[in-house]
């Protein structure tokens, strides 16, 4: 919304406040200023003119030499090739120095060898057009048909000299989306009077209802008013009236129309005016559209409607798009004699539908979607007859059409006092919250607050509350801290994950944030099987392209993206993790399944043994213990180098190397491994205690065993195997080597263990060791295992 | 015999004194103080003396001895000193040369900032709410003042799965869910992801953080808002930060504001960083909507509260300079390394 301070100034007198005083007023008091703009600041040394004689160029046919007097001591010599100049008239004139708005300085220079002291400008060229002053042309210099002074400033004497101030009217004001309603907020701001008087109509002969009937055939509209003018002269508006408008941002056209957009802008209130003579049947109905009519709006665009749009129509057709748009055959135009005035209430709702399916938004179309009260219409159209009255532009026809669909009751809302005061935290007296009240048209009797109709989004005390707040003063209200009761603290869950991401980033994985959403394509790239159940995923009715179209069911893809983005940015190394949501469908329209993953990816520097490291380490941190590693298979992992992790039964995660095609659909040319890890699952394996275990008083045994057995035969059967053997001395076992080559068969390996011994109960003694380790051997050579050395 | 131990002395002494090893001068020690050395050899001999002269002697030999082993003892640990220095020295080396560095990972910009903002609130007694991204209609609009139609969902242009489940578009849906678990007191925050269709460029994303907060107890006050909200900023960007509240409109608070810090930068006088306002806007509040305290059956005539909500990526943005969005979700190694 754009405010013209001088149209604010018809409303209240603000002489006493700086342009900053009453910007930064207006936003502390919920107005919010976005900026504001003088029209006269980019122009600069543009003064009133006067041609006193004109003489051809000796040098050039097209120029010609003027002198022009601009009210100094001696007149400017001025070169132009401009046509319109005649003696006598009066002239913009750029002195030496000049700035235009376009950001151009004029500086006297010679033209063809003739001194040029300044130049005369053209409407354009100050900015402006035909709309701003319709007796000028578009080509030529503007020659002034103002009351001015010789040497005057430009700005000054054509009324280029308003402030526009703009600003952000929030959802619930629409009343604030007008001059009137500025101007409200402003005199209760600043606590200066209002005034503002209602309109008023002297009418002429006859009576509206002679030539119009108008029939509402839907509960979508709840007020229509209707006025007749005949003996139309269309005309340009007067000066004062174009200066508005064009501070307001919108264009002159011609007197009626500009009296209906002046009177939305001032009022709030849209209107629009029909050419009678346009108008068929002389009926006026208010109906929604049938299915396959079409109207051709002022714009010139023909639209197809549909039975939910709300029309203004004829006894024949639509003639305007309610609330949005006029047609363009029923409009005011040149020849004009008789128009009927509309003042009337749409349904917002429709029109915000109506206006976003046939993607026109009007000035119009804002102020009905955000609600409107139909009380508002009678002062509308009667202003907008004041005003022809005024301008002496037709004759207002007697009578008025009024169809009225709505409840006259205004909102009543009893004014507690002491409620309001301790929501907000202040100690204000009934007088003072009146007062407030009061100044923004609030009516107070017997406490009781009587809501104007223009306020339509105030409901509830707690509204009140905030009128009186602002007018208060945010700023006012005293600083305090809540009392009560405090039990702050992270859930178990959350302080896992704190864990998680600390031992993450301790054992050196850098932490990413990724989409939750996924191209259907990913599937595809990471070579899921064409029934897989991860590739049925939520789809998104509205999404902006394919790749936000779904929710992702698996981390895996957004992991390898970053992993080959990374690559292919040539950065050497990258260990990376996220615990991100994957999202699984549930039942029909019921909300997914939302589950945390830890996705966890790296290249560079490391090898499958390095990630399995890495969950290990994880898991230490985390108190899960007692995990298997179960070699697996499944896409996206390489066939050979893939593991899931299993704790009693219940799968943990799984990680290993990226499969070679899966690699090269997401051009990582290196090695990489990625793992995917099950938050809760992890969560739930924990062990929750964590006691102390006593540092051990007696020495351990220690022993080395190198095996030696067939490939095929898993390190992790023959660690089972240990353990089952050694029972509950076996402290720990460690793999130290694993050895191929000379003295070992082609298909075998040598692995060697470090096994750790230990009673803590007593020294264990060597024959006993002997005894435990020779039976150890024994079971391990029924699977094939035989031992090559110990020590 | 008085002349020959004040001989050995003098010679003893001065070979002591020229010794520049521990070896050498243990075998100092061994020639002259040893059971065969030469003060015992000589003493050996006192049985030949008369009488009375033995008493001199033996004192005279005792005194000799003393202060040879005193000599030898200060000798020994002066060499001591200097042969751990030459040691040392011959093991120089360039100080300057790098340390061998351990590869910690680093934490995500906004995992970052959003973990300061959690332990400030923490502090203060709040608890961490979390809830589904998905949501239904109900929770993301309905409940929270927004009906079907309302033009506040025009500006909020939302992802749908279907009519009824879409993809939350505020956090605000947790506070809902908070309220219809928990009687007052409730004090939380709840951030997360939430989702918007803008498309991707410097500033906009369809994915993005948000923190909300919510307190809702006996007579909370718009005062409670403004100390709270007041206090986060200043352990947020420090004691001497300013802050403003300004009306403004949220369909799910009444009165609602919108609070701003002074800039950083230029301390309110205007800059590029605040777009020459002097202020920089830092969140969304108000007293929450007594319309919905009703919906969760929390009763509005005994129970009051305050919500406000921020974006996490544009306070991180402004934390570390960073001027484009999309850095976020690239995830390069050397963007992320740096925090």
């Amino acid at each position: 919304m754009n405010l013209s301070v001088k149209w604010l100034k018809d409303y209240v007198n603000i002489d006493n406040l700086t342009i900053k005083e009453l910007t930064d007023g207006l936003t502390m008091s919920g107005s919010k200023v976005e900026g504001f703009e003088n029209e006269n600041d980019k122009i600069q040394k543009i003064v009133v003119g006067k041609i006193i004689s004109i003489e051809k160029h000796p040098d050039a046919d097209k120029l010609v030499v003027c002198l022009v007097d601009v009210g100094q001591d001696e007149p400017l010599q001025i070169v132009t090739g401009a046509t319109n100049v005649k003696e006598n008239a009066l002239v913009p004139v750029c002195l030496n120095g000049a700035i235009l708005p376009n950001g151009t300085k004029i500086r006297s220079g010679k033209l063809r060898g003739v001194l040029s002291q300044g130049m005369m400008c053209s409407l354009s060229e100050l900015g402006l057009s035909k709309n701003d002053f319709p007796y000028a042309i578009e080509d030529g210099i503007f020659l002034l048909e103002e009351e001015c002074e010789i040497g005057q400033d430009i700005c000054e004497a054509i009324g280029l000299d308003d402030t526009k101030i703009e600003f952000e009217i929030t959802s619930n004001r629409p009343d604030c989306l007008s001059v009137v309603g500025l101007a409200r907020e402003t005199a209760a701001t600043f606590n200066l009077p209002l005034n503002i008087s209602s309109p008023k109509v002297k009418g002429s002969s006859g009576n509206i209802n002679d030539s119009l009937k108008v029939d509402i055939k839907t509960p979508l509209c709840s007020r229509y008013m209707a006025k007749m003018v005949k003996n139309v002269k269309i005309k340009p508006s007067p000066r004062w009236m174009r200066e508005r408008l064009r501070a307001s941002g919108v264009r002159p056209i011609n007197n009626i129309v500009d009296i209906t957009n002046f009177v939305m802008l001032e009022y709030g209130h849209p209107m629009h005016a029909f050419d009678a003579s346009n108008v068929s049947g002389n009926n006026i109905i208010i109906r929604t559209a049938k299915n396959e009519e079409t109207i051709t709006t002022l714009d010139g665009i023909e639209h197809n409607l549909k039975d939910s749009m709300l029309m203004v129509c004829d006894s024949e057709k639509p003639i305007a798009v309610a609330g949005v748009m006029g047609g363009k055959y029923s409009g005011v135009q040149e020849d004009t004699t008789s128009i009927i005035l509309e003042a009337a209430c749409f349904d917002g709702a429709n029109v915000r539908k109506t206006a976003k399916a046939l993607n026109i938004r009007t000035d119009s179309s804002v102020r009905f979607e955000k609600g409107l009260n139909p009380i508002c219409c009678e002062n509308t159209i009667n202003r907008a007859c004041e005003l022809i009255e005024l301008l002496e532009i037709g004759e207002v026809v007697g009578g008025t059409i009024d169809i009225q669909n709505f409840d006259h009751k205004p909102k009543t809302i009893h004014l507690d006092s002491e409620w309001i005061n301790n929501f907000i935290g202040i100690s204000l007296s009934n007088d003072d919250m009146t007062k407030i009240l009061n100044s923004l048209d609030f009516e107070v009797k017997d406490n009781e607050i009587i809501v104007p109709p223009h306020r339509i989004d105030i409901e509830h005390k707690a509204d009140v509350a905030e009128e009186i707040a602002r007018i208060y003063g945010y700023d006012k209200i005293p600083v305090s801290t809540i009392k009560g009761k405090a039990d702050g603290a992270l859930t178990e869950t959350q302080k896992f994950k704190q864990l998680i991401n600390a031992s993450l980033i301790a054992i050196g994985c850098s932490e990413i944030c990724t989409y939750s959403f996924m191209s259907p394509k990913e599937y595809n790239k990471i070579q899921l099987a064409p029934d897989c159940d991860l590739r049925n995923s939520i789809k998104i009715q509205n999404p902006l392209g394919e790749d936000t179209s779904t929710m992702r069911t698996t981390t895996f893809p957004s992991i390898l993206s970053i992993l080959s983005k990374n690559y292919n940015n040539r950065n050497e190394k990258a260990w990376l993790y996220e615990i991100g949501r994957v999202y699984i469908p549930s039942e029909e329209n019921s909300q997914p399944y939302q589950i945390d993953k830890i996705a966890i990816g790296t290249y560079g520097n490391c090898d499958f043994y390095t990630i399995k490291g890495i969950i290990e380490s994880l898991l230490d941190q985390l108190n899960v213990s007692d995990v298997e590693f179960v070699a697996a298979k499944g896409m996206p992992f390489h066939d050979y180098r893939c593991c899931e992790i299993v704790k009693n039964g219940k799968i943990l995660g799984k990680f290993g190397e990226v499969h070679p095609t899966v690699s090269e659909n997401y051009k990582i040319g290196t090695k990489a491994y990625i793992a995917e890890l099950d938050f809760n699952t992890i969560f739930s394996a924990r062990n929750e205690l964590n006691t102390y275990c006593g540092i051990p008083k007696f020495p351990a045994s220690v022993r080395d065993l190198s095996l030696v057995c067939d490939e095929s035969i898993e390190s992790g059967k023959i660690e089972k195997e240990i353990k089952n053997n050694v029972g509950k001395i076996l402290e720990s076992i460690e793999v130290f080597d694993v050895y191929r080559g000379e003295q070992i068969a082609d298909n075998q390996k040598s692995i060697s263990y470090k096994l750790t011994m230990r009673d803590r109960t007593r020294t264990l003694t060597d024959e006993e060791i002997d005894k435990v380790i020779e039976k150890t051997l024994t079971s391990l050579e029924k699977i094939g295992v035989k031992l090559r050395f110990q020590s | 015999m008085k002349e020959q131990i004040n001989e050995i002395r003098e010679t003893a002494v001065k070979q002591i004194n020229s010794c520049q090893k521990t070896n050498e001068l243990t075998n100092l020690k061994v020639e002259y103080l040893g059971k065969k050395g030469k003060l015992s050899l000589l003493l050996k001999q006192m049985g030949k003396l008369p009488p009375e002269e033995r008493k001199t002697v033996g004192q005279l030999a005792n005194k000799v001895r003393n202060e040879l082993e005193q000599n030898l003892e200060q000798k020994m640990a002066q060499i001591k000193l200097i042969e751990q220095e030459n040691k040392m020295k011959s093991e120089k080396i360039d100080v300057t040369l790098p340390g061998q560095k351990f590869q910690i990972g680093n934490i995500h910009p906004l995992s970052k900032v959003m973990k300061e903002i959690n332990d400030i609130f923490i502090g203060m007694g709040f608890s961490i709410a979390e809830g589904p991204e998905i949501e239904t209609d109900y929770y993301n609009f309905e409940a929270l003042n927004i009906p079907k139609d309302h033009p506040a969902r025009d500006t909020q242009d939302t992802f749908y799965i279907n009519d009824n489940i879409l993809l939350r578009t505020q956090t605000s849906p947790v506070q809902i869910r908070v309220m219809e678990k928990q009687k007052p007191p409730i004090r939380i925050i709840s951030p997360g992801r939430v989702y918007r269709s803008d498309s991707v460029d410097a500033t906009h994303s369809p994915v993005f953080h948000q923190i909300e907060g919510l307190v809702v107890d006996k007579n909370i006050t718009m005062s409670d808002l403004k100390g709270t909200l007041e206090l986060f900023v200043k352990k947020l960007y420090g004691e001497d930060s300013n802050v403003k509240f300004r009306p403004h409109h949220f369909p799910f608070t009444e009165p609602s504001a919108e609070m701003d810090v002074m800039c950083f930068s230029c301390k309110g006088k205007g800059c590029s960083l605040c777009k020459g306002e002097g202020w920089i806007e830092i969140l969304g509040c108000g007293m929450v909507h007594p319309k919905v305290l009703k919906e969760c059956n929390i009763d509005p005539e005994i129970y009051s509260g305050f919500a406000f909500g921020l974006g996490l990526e544009r306070i991180v943005m402004r934390r570390y300079n960073i001027d484009d969005l999309r850095l976020f979700f690239e995830n390069d190694m050397r963007f992320l390394s740096q925090f």
